[in-house]
């Protein structure tokens, strides 16, 4: 379906850094090009003018973490006509959902002196579960070239190219040395989703899976390999529980490695 | 008596979310609260249980405008508590990497959050359709301290290449030496920046700030010094908490700073310069000369400005950094074993102000316990008080007028929402 000629564009934020939305600003020589072609009609962080909804494209970062994200959710849903979640936060509850690991009420008290003023639900849930959503951006914090591709999709009334593939193609296609094979480092390339441009491997250090996982990966296997890499059970469970630790195969893992901690 | 309830839902230009209430009563005002709904992200608790290394990758996500402060911070910290220092080149291209994360904040801020208000445009991106070169140079600026973070970082939001004790990987002097014509461009730029801010009109506002920051023997402060304060305080970062104390008030998702037994206090880029104007590198100083600012800016109308200059300052070290680098043998300092519990704490100037970070590792090097107080949660207190002092002087205005003061004295201190969470919806009660 072809975009109108000036399409209004939303960009909303629920529990997150700004980090994802500020992604689009820093597209320092793509910001005004694009802007030429949607009409910025509510970006808080960027402007004071607001047009009212409906919205034809809206960006959505961060995750449901309270009693009125969940109003302002459905709210933005109804508001919008493409729906685009970006980042990690959005697509899997992002950092902060290692509350639903933990106790919330005892988090509330670890952080508050007045944990009665603090209205949090128990859980950080991705937009996906509360709302239909039409495409997810993954990353922590989600690529610029990425971020651009699906606004041009959106633009041109095609998908988003972008890739499911792992780390370890794009590793390999900027000709980088596999830091598992040459210093035994532990990596999650295998299973987590390309995007960032490798760069964890290209610093020599591994992976940490800030992506999330890619279309087929093989966690079972991975567990068992940062195992004999050198990482104890927890470390595992730790590095799954990281920034997309409800994504549901790193969240497999993770606890996979927790059972193995308990045996 | 009369009564009025003014309300806007949500502050924009901000990092983060918030709302501001005011009651004014009688011509006398009575209430300010800076509320931050801004939804808590419970850091502090689940940093328990991991291990000390995941720290810097960890806290970067409070705050996707400066996460290499986040990063600096908890190093420090945790290099306190281990008993290990990083210095010569290693501790350069720290700052260097800081120098342009200040250089793409400080842009963000000058050009696409704070100028709108000066020139009346609700945005950068409007404001560019009648001041498309003025835009454009804040885009350059930005685009160049971006590409600082991505080759010592990796990529500008959340680098993946900093750790304890130093980096993954040390860039190549080719990597480095690849910068160098855009940083030189990018240090003409901040002075021409300096310059168009100057033209400003800016209120005649002063206000009565004790300044706290970083002051270091020898540098305009990044990473290390000792915090001190414009009535006299000298204390090591590791004092901090004898001296400050967080309050936790009911209408805030933040925790409120004060100093015990003083009251507010204001960090940031005013702090900093008023605290160290005699360490600006000469460039910085020639220009800041140039155009008249005063060696102490109380007006926060002009934090503009000191943002402007310090940009300077950023290019300007980060071209001295450059010019001497030699790739270190090794790009970290290897922490030793830990074998008993360890206390660390430590202060980084963030582009907003003050970071403080404080860690208990227990004998694994398993995180025991966390303390973040971030520039914004410190200043919160100092805001509301200009914004009733504000309200004050401007009780005559009409309602709008007085709602967009309001906003702007906000804007003036570059609040970080996203940090102080632990933003703003204008709610003016007019009784």
């Amino acid at each position: 379906m072809a975009p109108p000629h000036h399409p209004k564009l939303g960009v909303f934020k629920f529990a997150s850094c700004d980090g994802c939305q500020l992604t689009l600003l820093d597209c320092e020589d793509d910001l005004l090009a694009v802007t030429d072609r949607v009409e910025i009609a509510d970006f808080r962080e960027a402007s004071s003018w607001v047009l009212q909804g409906p919205y034809d494209l809206s960006l959505v970062e961060g995750s449901v973490t309270t009693p009125s994200d969940l109003e302002r959710v459905a709210e933005i849903r109804s508001q919008s006509k493409v729906l685009v979640t970006i980042g990690a936060c959005a697509t899997a509850g992002g950092i902060q959902a290692l509350r639903n690991f933990g106790d919330v009420d005892e988090f509330r008290r670890v952080v508050y002196a007045h944990p009665e003023f603090i209205k949090t639900l128990a859980t950080s849930t991705p937009i996906r579960d509360h709302v239909p959503v039409d495409f997810e951006l993954r990353g922590c914090p989600i690529d610029k070239g990425q971020l651009i591709e699906v606004i041009s999709a959106y633009l041109g009334g095609r998908s988003p190219n972008v890739p499911t593939e792992s780390v370890c193609i794009e590793c390999k296609r900027r000709g980088q040395v596999c830091v598992v094979v040459a210093h035994g480092t532990p990596c999650l390339g295998p299973v987590t989703q390309s995007g960032c441009g490798a760069i964890c491997p290209g610093f020599h250090r591994g992976c940490y899976g800030c992506f999330g996982p890619q279309d087929t990966p093989n966690t079972i296997s991975m567990v068992r390999k940062l195992s004999e890499l050198g990482m104890d059970p927890p470390a595992v469970t730790r590095i799954f529980r990281t920034f997309n630790a409800m994504a549901p195969a790193f969240r497999a893992a993770g606890d996979a490695a927790e059972k193995e901690r308990a045996r | 008596m009369s009564e009025r309830t003014i309300k806007v839902d949500y502050l924009a230009r901000v990092e983060g979310e918030g709302s501001l209430h005011v009651r004014i009563h009688d011509r006398t005002v009575e209430e300010v609260e800076l509320r931050i709904f801004e939804p808590p992200r419970f850091f502090e608790a689940f940093l328990r249980g991991r291990d000390y290394a995941e720290a810097p990758d960890i806290t970067a996500r409070i705050c996707g405008i400066c996460p290499v402060a986040y990063q600096m911070s908890s190093c420090h910290a945790i290099e306190r508590a281990l008993g290990i220092r990083v210095d010569g080149t290693l501790r350069d291209l720290r700052r260097l990497l800081y120098c342009g994360e200040w250089i793409e904040s400080h842009a963000l801020h000058i050009y696409l959050l704070h100028a709108p208000d000066f020139l009346g445009y609700p945005d950068a991106i409007r404001l560019a359709k009648d001041h498309p070169d003025a835009v454009k140079r804040g885009l350059a600026l930005k685009k160049t301290g971006n590409a600082i973070m991505r080759v010592l970082g990796g990529r500008e939001i959340h680098p993946i290449n900093v750790r304890v004790g130093g980096f993954y990987r040390c860039p190549s002097r080719e990597e480095v030496d690849d910068l160098r014509a855009d940083v030189e461009k990018a240090l003409l730029l901040a002075e021409e920046t300096v310059r168009f801010v100057a033209e400003f009109t800016f209120p005649a506002v002063e206000e009565d700030y004790e300044f706290v920051a970083l002051r270091h023997p020898d540098e305009y402060p990044l990473n290390e010094g000792r915090i001190e304060s414009s009535v006299g305080l000298s204390i090591d970062p590791a004092e901090f908490d004898g001296t400050f104390e967080e309050v936790h008030v009911a209408h805030s998702n933040a925790l409120h700073s004060v100093r015990k037994g003083a009251g507010s206090y204001l960090v940031g880029p005013m702090a900093r310069y008023a605290l160290n104007h005699d360490r600006l590198t000469p460039r910085a100083a020639k220009v800041a000369r140039e155009v008249g600012l005063e060696p102490v800016v109380r007006n926060p109308f002009r934090s503009v400005l000191v943002r402007a200059v310090e940009t300077v300052f950023a290019c300007e070290e980060a071209l001295r950094i450059m010019d001497r680098y030699r790739m270190p043998e090794r790009s970290w300092v290897e922490p030793p074993p830990i074998d008993h519990p360890t206390h660390g704490a430590a202060a980084t100037e963030a582009p907003r102000g003050l970071l403080y970070h404080a860690y208990d590792l227990d004998p694994q090097g398993h995180i025991a316990s966390a303390r973040i107080v971030a520039p914004t949660s410190q200043n919160q207190k100092r805001i509301e008080d200009d914004v009733r002092h504000l309200v004050g002087r401007s009780l005559d205005l009409e309602t709008p007028d007085l709602t967009f003061a309001c906003e702007r004295a906000i804007r003036n201190h570059d609040p970080c929402i996203s940090c102080a969470t632990h933003f703003l919806t204008l709610d003016l009660v007019r009784e």
